[in-house]
Parts: C-alpha cells; sequence; structure tokens
C-alpha cells in the first residue's frame, strides 16, 4: 500500500516534519527486508531516530493448519514455517510427536536426522551470507554461495526425493534409509566445502567496504538482548556459549564433538563470524556422523505408528490392516502436552504440541526464534545510520515465515 | 543450401510480432519474494540454473521498472493489497506468473488467513505447480509466457499509437 506522510507519521503518532524528522516506509516489498517485513522509521536528517516493525504481511495461520491434520501430514506442514532450513523445522516437529508417544527412534536414524539437520544448517547460512553480502552491495558471495547450497538440495533429493522441502523425518522414523551411492556423494561435498569457507572468507574479509559497514554496527548489550529473548548466532555473538545441542542434546548430539564458536563485539560483523564458524562445526558433526553411522533398523518396529513395507502389505493381513488405519485415522496420541526444542539456525526453535488423545493435535504452537530476535530490531538501530537498517536486518537473519507463521 | 548474403537480405513481419518477440526474450521480473518459493526463485537466478539464459534474470526492485511478476509464495489477506498495488504500479503491458501451489490455489493452507489463489487479486497468465516448484520448473513457466507473450496473448498493447486513431482524434 502506497502511504503518505502523514498517513505514516500518524500510526507512529510521530507528527510529519517535527523538528525536520521525516517519516520513511521500508517494505513490505523491499529487496532488502529479506521477504515482506515492513519497517516504518523516523529519521532526522539519515539518523534513525525511531523505528517500529510491521510484522503480519505472510501470517499464514499454519499453526492452526496443523489442527486440522494428523500427525503424520504434520511433517509436511512444520518446513513451511522456516522454509530456508526446512529439515530442523521438520525434527522439531518429530521429536515432539515422539515424545508425546513416549518412543524412541533407532540410533541410526538419530544419526541421520543429526546428518541432514546440520546440512541444513549449513544451507541456511549460505543463503544468509549470500543474502546479507547482497544487501551490503556485493552480488558475487551470492552466486558462490548459492552454488555450494544446490549441492546439499542435491543430498536431499537424493534421499527424500524433493529439493528443498524435502519432509524427510517422519514420526517413528525415515521417509527411508539411506540411498545407495549416498555416502560417496556426501563425501565429495564435505570434501570441497572447506576450500569454498575460504573462499568466501576471501571474498568478504578483506572488502573494505563490508568491514566498514558491519563493524560496530547495530549492537545492543547483553542484559537487552537476553530481555529480548535472543537466541542462536546472535546471542553467541555477544559471548554466551548457549546452544541447545550441548546444553540440551537431543537426537544423540551428545556423541558428537563439536565447538560451539562465539565472539564478544555483538555487532554485525562478530555475527557474520559466528555463522562463519558454526559452518565448519556443522560440516565436522556431519562427517563424525556419516563416519560412525550405525547400523540396524531405521525406523520403529510399531506398525501402529509407521506403516509397514510395502512386501508385507500384500502378505500379511494385520499389516494391511495397519496400513489402512494410520493413512485413513492415522495414530492416536495419548493426552497430555509436550515443548520440543531444537537448536535451529537462527536460535531455539521450539515446537509445543497439545494432544486430547485423537489423532489430530488439539494445539500447536511454534516458537520462532526469528520473531524473539527481530524485536530487538530498534533497539539495534537507534542513534544508527539509514543505511545500517539494511545492515541489522540482514544480520538478524530473520525468515518471515517464521515470525509470522 | 544457398548461402545467405547478409547485407542484401530482407526480412519481413509485423511490428506487432517483432515486438512480441523482442518483448518475450526480454523480460524483466519484479525482485518480489514472498515465502518458500523466493528461495527457489533466488535458486533460479543464481548459478546452477542463470535464468539469464532466458532473458529474464534483470530483477528489479522497483514494479515501475518491472513487466513480469512473478508471486513466488503463499498471499495472505494482508498482504493481498500491496500485491493489487505492486501490480498497479507495474507499466503495461504486464504478465504474471503464480508460482507455486500457494499462489495458485491457497496450496496446503485452506484456511482463513490465505487468498486461495493470487488470481483473486491479480490476473494470472500462468501457473506454475510444486510446492515449490524445482526451478526447471520456474524455467517451464517462463518459457511458457515466452511462448505466449510471442503468440500475441494477453496483452498485447500498441507500441505507439496507430497513425490512424491520431488522425481520428
Amino acid at each position: 500500500m502506497a502511504y503518505t506522510q502523514e498517513q505514516i507519521a500518524s500510526q507512529m503518532d510521530a507528527e510529519p516534519g517535527r523538528g525536520g524528522n521525516m517519516v520513511l516506509n521500508l517494505g513490505p516489498q523491499h529487496p532488502s527486508t529479506h521477504g515482506v517485513l515492513r519497517v516504518k522509521v523516523e529519521l532526522d536528517g539519515e539518523q534513525v531516530v525511531r523505528s517500529e516493525p510491521v510484522i503480519g504481511y505472510l501470517h499464514t495461520g499454519i499453526e492452526k493448519t496443523f489442527e486440522d491434520l494428523m500427525y503424520q501430514q504434520g511433517c509436511m506442514l512444520a518446513p513451511r514455517a522456516d522454509y530456508v532450513s526446512p529439515i530442523i523445522n521438520n525434527l522439531c516437529w518429530v521429536l515432539g510427536v515422539e515424545k508425546l508417544l513416549g518412543i524412541e527412534v533407532p540410533k541410526r536414524t538419530q544419526y541421520i536426522r543429526v546428518l541432514f539437520a546440520e546440512l541444513s544448517r549449513i544451507a541456511s547460512h549460505l543463503v544468509w551470507l549470500g543474502t546479507s553480502a547482497m544487501d551490503m552491495g556485493a552480488m558475487s558471495p551470492f552466486f558462490y554461495t548459492m552454488q555450494q547450497r544446490e549441492l546439499i538440495l542435491d543430498l536431499n533429493e537424493m534421499a527424500a526425493g524433493y529439493r528443498m522441502n524435502p519432509s524427510y523425518f517422519r514420526v517413528g522414523g525415515l521417509m527411508g534409509d539411506l540411498p545407495p551411492g549416498f555416502p560417496e556423494k556426501l563425501y565429495a561435498f564435505l570434501d570441497g566445502f572447506p576450500h569454498w569457507l575460504e573462499e568466501y572468507h576471501e571474498l568478504l574479509d578483506r572488502n573494505p567496504i563490508w568491514i566498514e559497514r558491519l563493524q560496530h554496527t547495530a549492537t545492543i548489550s547483553l542484559e537487552q538482548a537476553l530481555d529480548y529473548g535472543w537466541t542462536g548466532p546472535l546471542i553467541r555473538a555477544l559471548g554466551v556459549p548457549f546452544d541447545l545441542r550441548k546444553t540440551n542434546p537431543y537426537s544423540s548430539y551428545e556423541d558428537f564433538d563439536f565447538d560451539v564458536p562465539t565472539e564478544t563485539e555483538g555487532d554485525v560483523y562478530a555475527r557474520y563470524n559466528v555463522r562463519m564458524r558454526e559452518m565448519g562445526e556443522s560440516l565436522k558433526i556431519v562427517r563424525q556422523a556419516m563416519d560412525n553411522m550405525p547400523g540396524g533398523p531405521w525406523r520403529v518396529a510399531d506398525e501402529k505408528i509407521y506403516p509397514p513395507e510395502k512386501t508385507e502389505i500384500r502378505q500379511s493381513m494385520e499389516a494391511l490392516i495397519y496400513h489402512f488405519k494410520l493413512f485413513s485415522e492415522g495414530f492416536m496420541v495419548p493426552p497430555g502436552d509436550v515443548f520440543s526444542a531444537v537448536e535451529g539456525p537462527k536460535g531455539v526453535l521450539g515446537c509445543y504440541v497439545v494432544s486430547e488423545g485423537s489423532s489430530r493435535p488439539n494445539r500447536v504452537h511454534i516458537r520462532g526464534p526469528s520473531f524473539y530476535n527481530l524485536q530487538a530490531l530498534p533497539a539495534m538501530i537507534k542513534g544508527g545510520m539509514l543505511a545500517d537498517i539494511v545492515a541489522a536486518i540482514g544480520s538478524l537473519d530473520i525468515v518471515l515465515g517464521e515470525v509470522d507463521r | 543450401m544457398a548461402t545467405v548474403d547478409d547485407d542484401q537480405s530482407v526480412l519481413f513481419t509485423s511490428v506487432k510480432k517483432l515486438s512480441a518477440w523482442a518483448r518475450s526474450n526480454s523480460l524483466w521480473p519484479a525482485q518480489f519474494g514472498l515465502a518458500c518459493c523466493a528461495i527457489e526463485m533466488m535458486a533460479t537466478a543464481a548459478s546452477r540454473f542463470d535464468l539469464s539464459r532466458f532473458g529474464a534474470e534483470v530483477m528489479r526492485a522497483s514494479p515501475r521498472q518491472a513487466d513480469v511478476m512473478i508471486v513466488a509464495g503463499r498471499v495472505c489477506q494482508k498482504m493481498a493489497p500491496v500485491v493489487r498495488e505492486l501490480y498497479d504500479q507495474m507499466p503495461e503491458p504486464k504478465w504474471v506468473i503464480a508460482m507455486g501451489a500457494c499462489a495458485s490455489c491457497g496450496g496446503v493452507f485452506a484456511n482463513y488467513a490465505v487468498v486461495q489463489g493470487v488470481d483473486r487479486v491479480v490476473p494470472v497468465d500462468i501457473y506454475i505447480p510444486g510446492c515449490p516448484p524445482s526451478p526447471e520448473g520456474l524455467i517451464e513457466g517462463v518459457m511458457r509466457l515466452q511462448k505466449k507473450i510471442r503468440e500475441g496473448g494477453r496483452p498485447v498493447l500498441p507500441l505507439m499509437t496507430p497513425a490512424t486513431e491520431v488522425a481520428e482524434a
């Protein structure tokens, strides 16, 4: 919508032209708002006096839609919340439902889940790096990062048959076992990626514009950050080594050896460094997961939760009944509520599920880290320059699908 | 086969066909992403799929410089007036691609929040299925739009006002 100065000003309780202040509307269609974020900014010259993010331009009703679908269908819906790291959303959902059911998946499944979750984290950071570098005027990193992201999507496609929102994790297991030829392809990626990580550093680290615009930009204090509920790379850039994979390990993360990178400055440059180092750590985890991949089943044996094999359906009457029941009414989940949390690429990603004993959830809430991280935007950009808003939004790494849900 | 002498050869075509051919090979999409499909749209413009092979890579940040709107993602009730406003700002001739299930029909989100197809807000030329469609899917959509433009589909406005109309006025 096109707003006049007066209209935006009245929405912000500001007077247009007060003391020479100007009111500016950024978004929802703006190339550097990473989606459909709208920011109302009051400017004194080029300095930001006040700002206010306006959200809801991508409100999808995703939580309500969960209530219409069976638990196993939720595996398809969850990835559409944070579509830059869909597999980690998928993981959060299946962990929640499995906790409600009181089942534990085999070790092999847990390792495969860790493997894909970490690949997804790298893919998410690559999208962030490419787009936020483009916001700063550096076009080339985008092409370099998307090239490596394609290799990760190839691995998704190989395992699950779909590139971007693969929904590979299912309640009680996976869509299928790792396909033949997967390890070779994965190792080829793992061997090649460190070189490209170096390349990204070379493209950006000695670029004076990149350094000038990022260092000492959009900082807030640690107290403020904790008040706003910051998590993920943002809080780690302030020196807090908080990572759910270490503090509350899930899906066998305790078996893996990795570090939690932290920085102390808390500016945009520190966030950049934290994410870059995180990619290296994720790479370590993926390699360990593939090297130590346990054998055995990749699904739970309970056929009331995970559908039986096709060959079994042809031979066994019970298997046919289980299959029919699963796809016509789903599995019943005991009443109760559960909160499952995983470490997403943007911070703590949570999923609160309430069950009343049927095959569909009664209420689902997604704790999207972007939503909590975004609320600090006015504090981050206050007193800064107009151009720093773009750097600040880029460093938050928000996904509007997760903010608005 | 007889060789063609470039200096001596003459081409005959109509202005309408020539302009349609030129337009179809130089589509400028509005850089405007909504949800999941926007990430695939970015991937389509990036290194592997390279949309510039089809002349449609010049993503413009302002709708006033664009002639194709790729609606990439779910359009929610709050966003729908914005989409219309953007469409109205685009200069004629203009085309719309509904990318993905959500933009085409609401997709999985059959609920209170999502507009059940962007064709309720703007006229759509090409629908691309998928959730999200693969980059190959988007490229196919772009190529079909090019075909549609070359064949003189909607909307074909004259480049200039024809002389007869000027004389009448």
